[in-house]
């Protein structure tokens, strides 16, 4: 069901981060400020918009969830998460590294912009357990989605607060006023985001296709197991 | 994209260019992981299919088995 448009969307993406990649080394000129460093920009960024934009996401889907009762949005919805939070952990390695070689330290704690991102994160790495806790599926899924919901409010919240918030230290390269980013780095950044997000959207739709293809065997593994009147079960146990 | 690689500056390979190749191969390597993580699992629900096909004919034999048998004993 889910693995409709799978290998198109891959072919896409392939693409995409090909021309991207492409893009970032032999067309965006170097930067006059940070050189050759800045080229993680390209990396960076677009996988932290589309990390919270996707928690945002899953937010919405959680409410899909809620007003209809169909576990199917549960599923967008974990799984949104899910693949927001592998990106998040991209998100603050790649961020330490570009902070190592620009300010010389690997985290500075005085940053509002990190800061909050490791908090969103944090958050959200609470959701397994928190789900995981609770054993009735309809009642985690309950739970899990008013989690999403709340925790997906509070994202733009945080990014709104920390754009109020004065730094001295994190670049605000969209900024119009100061110049902005150059049209050559604009588009670069653009091709970058689009790739980053196709690749979110195939990885979330891959992993909704083995969940769906897991469901699916379970159910067969029931139906076949179900013993007729005075047998016993015949199938193996379930791994995992 | 050739003009484009031609007109290409040449990559500079000084102190900055571990960081970067830090920051990429980084994020690849999550990829890869994830990618293996998911064809591990892809590989498992296979197998276990396999052995469900395998189970569910070994069973539609012995269905249409029974039958037989209880012609042939009625038979006698």
């Amino acid at each position: 069901m889910y693995g409709k448009g799978l290998r198109p969307l891959s072919i896409a993406t392939v693409a995409a981060l090909a021309v991207s990649l492409s893009l970032v080394f032999f067309y965006a000129p170097l930067d006059a400020d940070q050189g050759f460093v800045q080229k993680i920009f390209y990396l960076h960024v677009p996988l932290a918009i589309v990390a919270l934009v996707g928690f945002v996401v899953g937010g919405v889907f959680a409410i899909l969830h809620l007003r209809s009762g169909d576990s199917r949005w549960d599923a967008y919805s974990y799984v949104s998460i899910h693949m927001s939070v592998i990106f998040g952990v991209a998100v603050l390695i790649t961020g330490s590294i570009w902070a190592k070689a620009s300010w010389g330290h690997w985290w500075v704690w005085d940053e509002p912009t990190l800061v909050s991102f490791l908090i969103v994160f944090l958050m959200y790495a609470t959701y397994y357990p928190f789900r995981y806790a609770i054993e009735d599926r309809e009642r985690q899924a309950r739970y899990a989605s008013v989690f999403a919901i709340a925790a997906g409010a509070f994202v733009p919240l945080n990014f709104m607060a920390v754009r109020l918030a004065q730094s001295l230290v994190h670049p605000r390269v969209f900024a119009t006023t100061n110049g902005g980013l150059p049209d050559t780095m604009m588009l670069t950044f653009l091709a970058s985001l689009l790739a980053i997000g196709l690749l979110w959207v195939t990885l979330v739709k891959f992993e909704l296709t083995a969940k769906s293809a897991s469901g699916q065997l379970k159910r067969l593994r029931r139906a076949l197991d179900a013993p007729a009147p005075g047998e016993a079960s015949r199938v193996a146990p379930e791994v995992g | 994209m050739l003009a484009l690689l031609a007109a290409a500056p040449a990559l500079p390979l000084d102190e900055a260019g571990k960081y970067v190749a830090g920051a990429y191969i980084v994020f690849l390597a999550l990829i890869v992981i994830y990618v293996a993580i998911m064809a591990a699992k892809l590989q498992r629900i296979e197998r276990e299919l396999r052995e469900l096909a395998g189970f569910a004919e070994t069973r539609a034999n012995g269905d249409q088995a029974a039958p037989a048998r209880e012609r042939a004993t009625s038979d006698v």
